[in-house]
């Protein structure tokens, strides 16, 4: 083989020039995390993703089996498909992390969110957020003379929607769950 | 066997049943109950250092020679806090280790108490795993879970946080085989399809390296045994980082001696030049690739690791296998020799004519001289005056620690502890200790620089405490050598804070501390001073008196690729941009 050349002197290259030697194609991912419900766990997994830089769009948690204490936490991620893989990877070592799932990949699934919004108004206003209310399909869970509050499941996406169609009616408080999402199919 | 004890009894007990004979430590208030058990049994021997970072080290020294796990007993708050460097170390390098913490009682916890920190909080990131165990019941199992976590899989330290209400509190104690250890159990055996696709890859290769880590080590004697007779059989060169010096003997025919930034010239040319790269339980870290983009651009990539995280984290690879090295290397030898054992010998013959050329530049080459002690020279003749002893070297963190992975030769693993990961000056002392401790009729060497060793320097107390005979090998150049050497070539010269002022006189501090001194500054003295310290049966401190403006050559700048390597004789001026200087 031909010498290697051993260039003298400066480049005008650094290696953070290179992060991404895969493109900055930047993808959303639902990773689904079944790990051991002892303390700490929820901080150990998103004190991974602080501590390495990874995104974290949403989040959610809560003990699926009671009898094996098992938690299931939803995390909604983005980042390069090499960015992905690392976070799945990094996720799988934790100790007490029995399972991760890459919903995105072995989809297709159903996401689902839960938001609570609480509407102050009076008149034309109030009747038209329950009109809205009533096409998104969002039930009044508590109501005054003068607010509502609609409780509404769907896609993050539809649940966007509805914020943004309450705003100018008098939208005053907005509590949402984040995603929980499962495959589809047996 | 289930029987009743309080938890500092059972503390005693788990180690004794998980085959602990030493732990280093600390005392304190919120590990009382546990010391007052110490006292009253002679299995399990305790060391007392002198700063909960230097007992964190000496496990790690303990833990790096023997391949057993160290361990660390220390007290809350500041005796855990001080532990955290060592952790953080050993996590980098992954060092087994279990270190277990006293913590105020359950009751007071979140009061801001006495001592109180939040320790499982403030070593989550930098543990494998820990425990902060609230009952005196789940204690034993929690302790063999925590043996289990930091030996299985990818090693790493652990800790178990005891409050001491539990430690007073009278439990069941569960024998380890009798312990539920969870469901963390790490694959080990490899799959058998990419094993023979590896195979194949090695017949097939026409300039082929094997490019291997601290993760041959970990896997034990055996994987070392196992690389050496695929190493011979296939003839391909070897090359490591500076965590797997040892696995592969430095007298071994095929071996090209250390890669990376400071690796030699056809180390790092081979890795550039190859068309396969077999790397074996090494991760890729930014000393040893170089400018990412330029990494190897021709070559097909294996890489054997037992971290799934550590595949494809830097470099993509064509080839990821996931297992123990020892596991998958006694497939890849079955394989091959089923196959016939068949390589592309003209082809390597080939190789190695191009390799041999590198190797032929002599890139550690440097000027020595009559009037002062080259640091070469000096390790040269630590090296010669030593050849075929029994001897464990560590290093502190700097110039000195690179020149000793170039200089001194490694024929077997577990015989040489240097902070790598995370580069820990103060690491050498204490780790010195912990190496002397398991071996103490061995002759166990620290090659320091003078500013590194006085980070941990109390640990000169341990040593004679214990009458430890390290040899305290201190290549002194009154500089912070390292930092001065990147300013001399990053920062126009502009030497900001890398003198070492005010140095103790080393001689005096050995002798105020219990042990001999000994000055060198002549070349012509070295010899016999280097035997005096052999010989001196106790801790010696060595003040080597060195060249003080010396560079470590090799270098890869940072930000550069394998094929820009600075030679010793190369001009050095304006060598990193802007681009390089930001990287550290
Ligand atoms: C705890 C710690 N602080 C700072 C550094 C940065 N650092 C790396 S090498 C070095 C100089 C080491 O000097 P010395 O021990 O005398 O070794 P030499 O390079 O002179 O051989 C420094 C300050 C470090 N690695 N570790
Ligand atoms: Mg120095």
């Amino acid at each position: 083989m031909s010498a290697l050349s051993l260039k003298k002197g400066a480049s005008r290259k650094s290696a953070y020039d290179l992060k991404n030697p895969l493109g900055d194609l930047v993808e959303t991912h639902t990773i689904a995390i079944l790990v051991d419900n002892e303390a700490g766990v929820l901080a150990r997994v998103i004190g991974l993703f602080a501590g390495r830089g990874y995104n974290i769009e949403s989040l959610t948690v809560a003990e699926v089996d009671h009898t094996g204490h098992l938690s299931r936490i939803t995390i909604v991620t983005t980042g390069t498909p090499a960015v992905i893989e690392q976070i799945k990877a990094q996720v799988g070592r934790i100790v007490p992390v029995h399972e991760v799932h890459d919903l995105t990949v072995q989809g297709p699934s159903v996401e689902r969110e839960l938001a609570m919004l609480k509407v102050s108004g009076k008149g034309v206003d109030r009747v038209e957020a329950m009109r809205l209310a009533d096409i998104f399909r969002a039930s009044v869970v508590d109501t005054t003379l003068e607010s509502f509050v609609f409780e509404i499941t769907g896609t993050p996406d539809k649940i966007d929607a509805f914020v943004d169609l309450m705003r100018p009616l008098g939208l005053t408080e907005i509590a949402r769950t984040g995603v929980a999402a499962m495959l589809r199919g047996a | 066997m289930t029987r009743q004890m309080t938890g500092a009894q059972m503390v005693i007990q788990a180690l004794k049943d998980q085959g602990v004979d030493v732990v280093f430590g600390y005392p304190g208030g919120a590990v009382l109950p546990i010391y007052d058990e110490i006292f009253q049994q002679n299995d399990i021997r305790h060391i007392l250092v002198r700063h909960e970072q230097g007992a964190t080290h000496a496990a790690e020294g303990y833990a790096r020679s023997t391949g057993k796990p160290g361990v660390v007993l220390v007290t809350s708050g500041p005796g855990a806090t001080n532990a955290v460097t060592g952790m953080t170390d050993a996590l980098m390098d992954s060092i087994p280790m279990i270190v277990l913490t006293g913590q105020v009682p359950t009751f007071m916890i979140g009061t801001d108490a006495f001592q109180e920190a939040d320790t499982v909080g403030i070593t989550r990131p930098c543990s494998k795993h820990n425990w902060l165990v609230k009952d005196t019941d789940k204690l034993a199992e929690t302790i063999h879970q925590a043996f289990h976590v930091a030996t299985s899989g990818r090693p790493g330290p652990v800790l178990v946080d005891i409050p001491k209400d539990v430690q007073f509190a009278t439990g069941t104690y569960n024998a380890p085989r009798k312990a539920n250890l969870g469901h963390y159990q790490p694959q080990v055996k490899g799959d058998i399809a990419a094993i023979t696709a590896m195979v194949e890859a090695i017949e097939q290769a026409e300039r082929p390296i094997f490019y291997t880590g601290g993760g041959v080590i970990n896997s034990g004697t055996g994987a070392c045994q196992l690389l050496r007779e695929l190493v011979d059989g296939t003839g391909f060169p070897i090359t490591s980082t500076l965590m797997g010096l040892g696995a592969y003997p430095a007298s071994g025919k095929n071996w090209l001696g250390m890669l990376g930034m400071h690796g030699t010239y056809e180390a790092n040319l081979a890795m550039h030049g190859c068309d396969l790269m077999i790397n074996i339980g090494a991760r890729f870290d930014d000393r040893i690739t170089g400018r990412i983009e330029d990494f190897s651009p021709n070559s097909k990539k294996i890489h054997i690791d037992i971290d799934a995280s550590s595949i494809n984290k830097v470099i993509q690879v064509d080839l990821p296998i996931l297992g123990d090295v020892g596991h998958v290397l006694e497939d890849v030898l079955k394989i091959w020799k089923s196959r016939g054992r068949k390589t592309k010998s003209d082809a390597i013959a080939k190789w190695w004519g191009q390799v041999n050329e590198w190797q032929a530049v002599k890139c550690l080459t440097y000027e020595n001289s009559d009037k002062v002690i080259k640091p070469q020279y000096a390790l040269q003749r630590l090296q010669a005056l030593t050849e075929g002893m029994d001897r464990y070297i560590t290093t502190e963190v700097g110039q000195h620690q690179m020149w000793a992975a170039q200089f001194l030769g490694f024929e077997d693993p577990h015989r040489w502890m240097t902070s790598g990961g995370l580069g820990t000056m103060g690491y050498g002392l204490p780790a010195s200790v912990g190496v002397q401790i398991a071996h103490p009729d061995s002759l166990v060497i620290n090659v320091a620089g003078e500013a590194s060793w006085l980070m941990n320097m109390q640990e000169m107390g341990t040593a004679a405490q214990y009458r430890l005979p390290v040899k305290q090998f201190i290549m002194n150049n009154e500089r912070l050598g390292m930092v001065r050497q990147w300013q001399e070539l990053l920062h126009g010269e502009r030497y900001s804070h890398t003198w070492s002022e005010a140095l103790p006189d080393f001689v005096k501090l050995a002798e105020a501390f219990g042990g001999k001194g000994i000055r060198c500054s002549d070349p012509a003295d070295l010899d016999d001073a280097i035997r005096e310290m052999i010989a001196y049966d106790g801790p010696v401190v060595f003040d080597c008196r060195i060249e003080k403006h010396e560079n470590c050559f090799p270098m890869i700048p940072s930000g550069k690729p394998h094929n820009e390597m600075l030679m010793g004789n190369d001009s050095t001026e304006g060598v990193i941009q802007s681009g390089g200087a930001v990287l550290v």
